[in-house]
This record gives C-alpha cells, structure tokens and sequence, in this order.
C-alpha cells in the first residue's frame, strides 16, 4: 500500500528512508511533541515549504525551467484567500471564493507568461520571470487600498479556525484541542496530499516527458511530444501548487503581507532548498525544507553563541553573526550545484546501490 | 533573391550593410510625442534629462552584461554584486577623503570622485576575473547551472558586503560643485545628472570606437558572431572571454559609483534591485547587442520618467509593459544578434 501511496518512487536509502520517517512523524505529531507557538510554527512552516518547494522542484528539477515567478504564485495564492477574508467575513465561503479566485489569476499569469517566453531558451524564461515578479511585488506594496500596501492585512478566519475555539472541554494527550490545532492538521494533511500528488504526476508517464525534455528537449521534441506544451502545462501544474502553498500559508499565519509572501528572500530560500535537498528528487524538498527551516529558525542561536566567543576578532565576529546565516548557505549552496547537483538526497540514493528499483 | 540583385549596387565590390534605422528613431519619436502629453517645457526639458541621465547610468550597469552574454554566453545573475562592490569600494575613497568631498572646487571634487570611480573600477574589474575564474568557467555551456551559480554567487556577495561594511545604510555625500542645478529659464537641470549623461556618452562612444575601430573589437564582433571560427583562425579566444568579463565588471563597478551618488545612500541591497532593470534592457535590446542595450537603456529610463510624471500607478509597471510591447513588435529585441 504504501508502494501505491509513494507512487512507487520508493526512496531507496535506508538513511533517507530514515530521514523522511522522522520528518513525517516529527510534523505528524508536533502538537503534541513540542509546546509553545514558535515551535508549531516552525512545523507548520516545514508543512507548507514542502509543498512549495516540491512544486517548484517541478520546474527546475523535472523540466529543467529555471523560474524565478514562483514567489508571486505563491503571493497570489496567500493574497486571494487574505483579502477574500478581509473584504468578506470570516466564513468558508471566502475561503473558497479566494483560493477559487487565485487559482484562476495564477493559471491565466502562468499561461501567458509560459507561452510568451517559453517558447525561447531556459535563460529568457528565467529573466521575463524575475522582471514580472519584481513588478508584481511592487504593485502588491504599492496599491494599498486594495493590499494594505507594506503592512499588508490581518484577518479573521472562520470560527473553527481561530486558537480561542475549542472542540471538546477535555485535553488528548496533555493538549487542548483548539482551533489552531484545527488548522495545524488542516495544513498537515492538505500539505501530505499535495506532495503525494506531485510524487505521482513525476513518476507518471507526462513525468517521464518532463525529465526527457530536462535531458534533452531536442530529442524530446523529436519523439514527438510538443515540448512547448509539456513545459507549458508544467509550469501551470507548478505554478497551481504554489498558489495552494500560499493558502494554507495565509491560512496558518491569519496575515498575508509582502515581506513575508512575495519578496525576493523568499524565492531565494526555495532556490537554496530545492539544490541542497536535490533537484529532481521529490523528497529533496521534505529533507531540505526541514533542515532549512530548523536552521533559520535554531542555527541563528547557535551562530550568535560562535559570534560572542569570538567576538574579540573583529572581522571573524561579523562572520559568524546571527544575521548572516544566509552567508554560509550560499557558500553551502554554490558547493553543492558544483559538487552535488542532486543535493542530499540524490547523494544519498547514489550512495545505495539500486535497490528496489523496479 | 531578385531583391538582393536589384540593392546590390554595380560598382561597389562589397554590398553595403543596410544599418537599421527604426529603434534609432525611437528615443526622439518618443520624447517628442511626450512633449504635449507633458504640457509644459520645461517640465518636459527637466523630465527628458532625467530619464537620459538614468538611462545613461543603467547602460553602463548593463552593456557589460550584453557583452558579456553575447561573447560567452553566459548570463551572469549576479552581475548586481558587482554594482553593489562598486558603490561600496568608492565609499573607502569618498569617506576618509570627506573634506575634498566637501570642498567648494572643481577640481578637488573631480579628482576625488576619479579616484574613488578609478578604484571601483580596479576591484570590480579583479573580483570579475575571480569570479570568471572560480564560479563561471567549470560551468561554460551549461545555462541551468550557470543560473543557480551565478545567483549563488550573488547572495554569498551581498552577505559579504554586510560582513566587510557592516549591515547599515552608508550615507554618501554628493561632492559639493556636484551639487544643484543649472536654470535655464524655466527649466532645472541638475548637475548631476548632467555628470551622468556626459560619462554615459564618453563610455558608449568609447565602448563603439573600441569595437568598431580596433581588432580586439573586431575579435569581439566575430566572437559574438561566431566563436569557434575565430578560435580556429588562431586566436585565443578564452584570453579575450576573461578581458571582457573585467571590462564588463569594471563598467558594472562604474555605474554602481554612479548610481550610488545619484541616490546619495548605500544598501548592500543596491545591486539586486538594480539587476531587474537591466535585464529588462538587455531585452529589449536584443541579448548581446551593444547599440540595442544603449538604446533599450534610454527607453525604459524615459518611459519610467514620463510615466512617473504623467501616471504615476502606471510607471510601477511601465517597464514591463514598454518590454512587452518591444517584444510584441520583435520578439528577439530590438537589435537581434545574428548567431541566436
């Protein structure tokens, strides 16, 4: 059964398998293993990354798109289900008309973006993406009327969502169930069900045309599949995922804003998680969005005790500072594109000889 | 066919290169169609060299880049970086040196500034011959990678910045006879960016005169145009891959000095926000072509000038519309290089 589940893309490691388990149940069970709100955040964050960052391991691992869009997909998403609650009421109807709502906008940007630039070579897809977001971003700070400009916008989400609600008056296993409980497993198992959706798309046979035209789209072409809809149609798929991700985002933190939604610090997160989980492998967005998240959130504590034991050397203090984590996960990440192209995951599947492959 | 024989002239061994006029005419066309729009003259007159001095500005930031891309092809996402190193090395000039900075002359002011513009140059024109060395050359060929080494490149740069400059905002002061305008009637034009225009048009005629006038251009040009022809007639064309890629990175490193007083303060940020703006431009003009670079520079400096003033909602995404409709009417930009 869960051959099926897995699509039959077993991770073929037993660390990995490992690795994965402990996630899994790690999330699966964090209410009830950790305490405190910054805690359950930082899984829920886990939850949804993986989503976002398996979505976009779509493109650049997959089709072999480099695009630097997926921020504002994922804005789109966060944006339509945020203003929706704003402008009408906590209720699951909003939630609907909003995610309705984004999915819609980000198929038709998708769309026109994919057949406008697609057509052309990895790096003129990579450029019109940036300048779109970029604009995009701005119009989003900017038209505050409609976004609530830099500050973005707070809202109520339906009752049964909210942390003052309670399902029973009893605890389960030393823990109340409340509404942000609700939410958590809410976002847990929509999260769980969009990666198992995209574990099956790659390993179905439009999958295997995604990886022949990230190999070679000549020859691909040459088959016979039209390589300009196949990466069309994954650009779409990736770019509807994304705006998935970014509902149950909007859903968790009850704010949507553009610092956190739609900056540029974002997309570069997911580009540093995609290579160092691994490009290509699914899971690599599990194992990399994990660590990543764990390291933003708990590396920083650790590199500020390294900072203050050396904080007699001027230049080797500012090296290690708290704030500039991102320095050493962009060294972390250029090795890895040159040493391990299929980051942590794909080394470890190497490392286990083939395995159950069927 | 019968078209050709009937251009080509009798008497002249060599048919003529027909020079495209049309994006030519699109700088003027366009500020003169702007002129009612405005209304006033002035306004207008201060509005056109604002957007020239920025599109100046931005062509330095992005020739380099064009170049880069057409010889090599590699598209360097972190070109930026070395705007960002620019702006940040002048301030190890234009900081100790504060009271030529604040002087009342000339010449204590250019000398200055030359200085803190001639050491920018030299480290930009350094870390791209690192860079080239380091993070390029194992992944010649190879665009997926070059994208996320590049891009890799550009984060661990600006985080480096933070760790040399600290991670505040650097003031920096606009040399004093820099400072103000010239009134002529009712219209201001600031000096500054009268500065700019100049040093815009001194690097582009020399940048034209250099590939147009002397056989590394002329290497340059058959590079571009083919590489592996003019690697088989004997010459080394990695040597000329490596020169490029510093003169483009110096040029970056100048226009970011430029863009740095221009704005008068300093975030490590500075390169990255530029980067899209000159993507936007090489676009335009058409990957690899010098003269399209110059030319998209200008138009999306004026569009975002007079859109600014005319629409200022519309001027958020004034360039990308201005980049839709150029590649609406040429898909490959304005001026398409042969090879692609």
């Amino acid at each position: 059964m869960i051959k099926t589940l897995l699509s039959g893309d077993l991770p073929r490691s037993r660390l990995l398998t490992a690795m994965l388990v402990v996630v899994l149940v790690g999330l699966a069970l964090a209410p009830f293993l950790v305490s405190g709100a910054r805690s359950l955040n930082v899984a829920a964050t886990i939850c949804v990354f993986v989503v976002l960052v398996a979505s976009y391991d779509l493109l650049l691992g997959y089709t072999g798109i480099v695009s630097f869009a997926h921020t504002m997909f994922y804005g789109i998403g966060a944006y339509g289900v945020g203003l929706a609650l704003h402008g009408m009421g906590p209720s699951w109807w909003a939630i609907f008309v909003g995610t309705a709502g984004a999915l819609a906008l980000s198929l038709v940007l998708a769309l026109v973006i994919g057949l406008f630039s697609l057509r052309v070579r990895a790096i003129f897809y990579a450029m019109i993406t940036l300048a779109v977001a970029s604009a995009f971003s701005v119009l989003a700070s900017q038209l505050s009327d409609f976004t609530g400009g830099e500050d973005g916008r707070t809202f109520k989400v339906p009752e049964i969502l909210q942390p003052g609600f309670r399902l029973f008056d009893a605890e389960i296993l030393g823990r109340v169930v409340d509404g942000k409980l609700i939410t958590y497993y809410l976002v847990f198992f929509s999260a769980l069900t969009l990666f198992l959706f995209m574990l099956r798309i790659v390993n179905s046979p439009f999958g295997r045309v995604l990886q022949a035209i990230r190999e070679n789209d000549f020859r691909a072409e040459a088959l016979g599949y039209r390589t300009v809809v196949y990466r069309t149609l994954a650009n779409c798929l990736g770019a509807l995922i994304a705006t998935l991700a970014g509902v149950l985002m909007a859903l968790w933190l009850r704010y949507v804003g553009p610092k956190t939604m739609l900056s540029f610090e974002v997309m570069t997160d997911i580009l540093l998680i995609v290579v160092i989980g691994g490009m290509g492998t699914v899971y690599g967005a599990v194992i990399g969005s994990a660590l990543f998240i764990l390291a933003q959130n708990y590396l920083q504590v650790l590199m500020a005790q390294a900072s203050a034991a050396m904080s007699g050397v001027p230049f080797l203090a500012n090296l290690f500072h708290p704030d500039r984590w991102l320095l050493w996960l962009g060294v972390l990440f250029v090795l890895s594109v040159y040493f391990f192209p299929t980051g942590i995951v794909g080394r470890l599947r190497t490392k286990a000889p083939a395995r159950g492959r069927s | 066919m019968t078209t050709i024989s009937q251009v080509a002239p009798q008497d002249s061994a060599l048919p003529k290169v027909r020079v495209d006029m049309l994006p030519l005419l699109l700088v003027p066309v366009l500020a003169l169609l702007m002129l009612p729009l405005v209304g006033s003259f002035p306004t207008w007159v201060t509005l056109t060299v604002a957007g020239l001095a920025m599109g100046m500005m931005v062509f330095m930031m992005a020739s380099g880049l064009t170049l880069i891309f057409g010889l090599m092809d590699v598209l360097n996402f972190g070109h930026g970086a070395f705007v960002s190193v620019g702006a940040f090395t002048a301030t190890l000039v234009l900081l100790p040196m504060k009271s030529w900075v604040e002087a009342d002359s000339v010449w204590m002011n250019l000398s200055v500034v030359g200085l803190a513009i001639l050491l920018a140059m030299l480290v930009t024109g350094l870390l791209g011959w690192a860079f080239e060395r380091i993070i390029i050359r194992p992944v010649y060929g190879l665009h997926l990678k070059q994208i996320l080494i590049t891009m890799g490149g550009m984060i661990v740069a600006e985080q480096l910045i933070h760790v040399i400059w600290g991670a505040e905002q650097i003031p920096l002061q606009l040399p004093t006879t820099f400072r103000g305008a010239f009134i002529f009637g009712d219209a201001a034009l600031e000096k500054y960016r009268l500065i700019a225009v100049g040093v815009g048009l001194t690097v582009f005629i020399t940048m034209f005169l250099v590939l147009n006038r002397t056989k590394v251009g002329l290497l340059i040009r058959a590079g571009v145009e083919n590489g592996e022809m003019v690697e088989a007639l004997g010459y080394r064309i990695r040597r000329l891959f490596v020169g490029v890629f510093m003169a483009g990175s110096a040029l970056a490193g100048l226009g970011g000095v430029m863009w740095g007083l221009y704005k008068e303060t300093l975030t490590a940020a500075i390169g990255g926000e530029i980067t899209v703006l000159v993507f936007i431009v090489i676009i335009i003009g058409g990957l690899g072509s010098v003269g399209g670079c110059f030319i998209g520079a200008m138009l999306v400096a004026l569009v975002a000038n007079y859109a600014g003033f005319l629409a200022p909602k519309v001027a958020l995404v004034s360039d990308i519309l201005l980049m839709v409709t150029v590649l609406l009417w040429r898909p490959q930009g304005l001026y398409p290089v042969a090879k692609r």
